[in-house]
């Protein structure tokens, strides 16, 4: 999974590219770990993200707390693939999708 | 036709057997969303394998893939000689929890249940034998 970040101040833009699963969510962890402190804004963009598993839901529930915290989290972009999972899951109601 | 693959059950080799699935689905016309369905409940259903069901040293895993042609569907079967161990019997999740009170275990097969059509479950040989059925 390819990883881009961009800083600018407190706000924080991650695009990912490929798959978010059991083999690339610990990679997203790391990233996330080095990255977030002091951060307001964190930005997901998942226009080339074809899919997430509950590995990566994990990653993102916690990155959502530590947001919750600090500032604010929205995925933007999301296919229908994802879109679904994060609705039967739940998810739908705890992250900000636009 | 049924194919099938026999190898490691280890978390390395997820990536193997989508790839394995994924060349059969697309030989078979299997359209996009349900080629990513099928591919994250691998990684659901493969991965809980890997983590579980050989606590003391590794063992093997088989996957078969065959299709079926009235309604069209794919099956794909998991067979490992692990634990005994039903993924079916696991209660679902509550999912109107919010963000600190969610728990994450027992999401996976909640998913996968939720995206394929139907999934089965035996014990027989002192093997698990889990089945999903897709239909496109």
């Amino acid at each position: 999974m390819d990883i881009q970040k961009t800083v600018e101040n407190k706000k924080l833009t991650i695009v990912l590219s490929g798959r978010l699963d059991t083999t690339t969510a610990p990679q997203l962890e790391e990233e996330m770990k080095a990255s977030v402190d002091g951060i307001e804004e964190l930005y997901f963009d998942f226009a080339e993200l074809e899919y997430i598993s509950s590995a990566g839901l994990r990653v993102l529930l916690t990155a959502q707390k530590i947001m919750n915290a600090q500032g604010k989290m929205v995925i933007r972009n999301v296919n229908e693939t994802i879109s679904e999972v994060f609705e039967i899951t739940g998810f739908a109601d705890i992250l900000t999708v636009e | 036709m049924l194919k099938e693959i026999t190898l490691d059950a280890t978390i390395e080799n997820i990536g193997t057997v989508s790839a394995f699935v994924d060349e059969e689905l697309e030989s078979n016309d299997c359209p996009m969303k349900a080629q990513m369905q099928i591919d994250i409940a691998i990684d659901e259903l493969f991965g809980n394998i890997a983590h579980y069901a050989y606590p003391e040293k590794d063992g093997e895993a088989t996957v078969k893939v065959d299709f079926s042609e009235n309604p069209a569907a794919v099956i794909i079967t998991f067979i490992d000689s692990g634990i005994p161990y039903n993924p079916l019997e696991n209660a679902d999740p509550d999912i109107t929890l919010s963000a600190e009170e969610r728990a994450i275990g027992g999401l996976g097969i909640f998913m996968v249940k939720k995206q394929m059509d139907k999934m089965t479950y035996e014990y027989r040989d002192n093997k698990n034998i889990l089945t999903i059925i897709k239909n496109f």
